[in-house]
């Protein structure tokens, strides 16, 4: 998984069928002391983020798909929790 | 998924069994800001609706042949949808 931080929506009225009635939010990935990192991603949001919110992703397919409880869902990338405090040294 | 700027479109002749009639289009990935970012790729459009000059979010890997109908095909990206809005903060 990767930390990063809520920067903007999208909205679409055509998409493929499984997105229908899921938010989707770009992310873009901080580095361990919170600093924007050039990454960024597209991921459905399940924890009711938004933006500004440092939230945690998971960037892999099989357990994306658990996440949203579907087999054959096109799902990679969906945010599972909000950041409240990370600590690194 | 990632954002990317519909540039083209691609009439291949000859396919692999399963990606017969599928839409191949000529894809810019963009970085967060919106500016173009790295080479352009072919990606195949489960909307069947997207065009040139389009904004569009796309899955990479396993999961863009998901998106297809039938999914067992070989296809490393394809567009999920058509962004109708982006907010960004």
């Amino acid at each position: 998984m990767i930390i990063g931080r809520v920067i903007g929506t999208i909205t679409s009225t055509i998409n493929h069928p499984f997105y229908d009635g899921h938010k989707l939010l770009v992310v873009e990935r901080t580095d361990a002391q919170g600093s924007p990192m050039a990454d960024y991603l597209v991921a459905i949001d399940t924890v009711d983020a938004g933006t500004g919110d440092r939230v945690l992703v998971l960037d892999e397919g099989n357990g994306a798909r658990q996440v949203v409880a579907s087999r054959d869902a096109p799902v990679r990338s969906v945010i599972v929790g909000i950041v409240d405090a990370v600590t690194a040294s | 998924m990632l954002l990317g700027r519909v540039i083209g479109t691609v009439v291949p002749c000859v396919v692999c069994k399963g990606l017969e009639g599928v839409p191949m289009l000529m894809l810019q990935p963009l970085d967060k800001a919106g500016a173009p970012r790295g080479g352009t790729i072919v990606a195949a459009d489960s909307t069947r609706m997207a065009g040139p000059g389009e904004l569009v979010y796309y899955e990479g890997g396993r999961e863009a042949a998901l998106a297809l109908d039938p999914w067992f095909v070989p296809v490393d990206h394809t567009i999920i949808g058509i962004v109708d809005t982006w907010g960004q903060v």
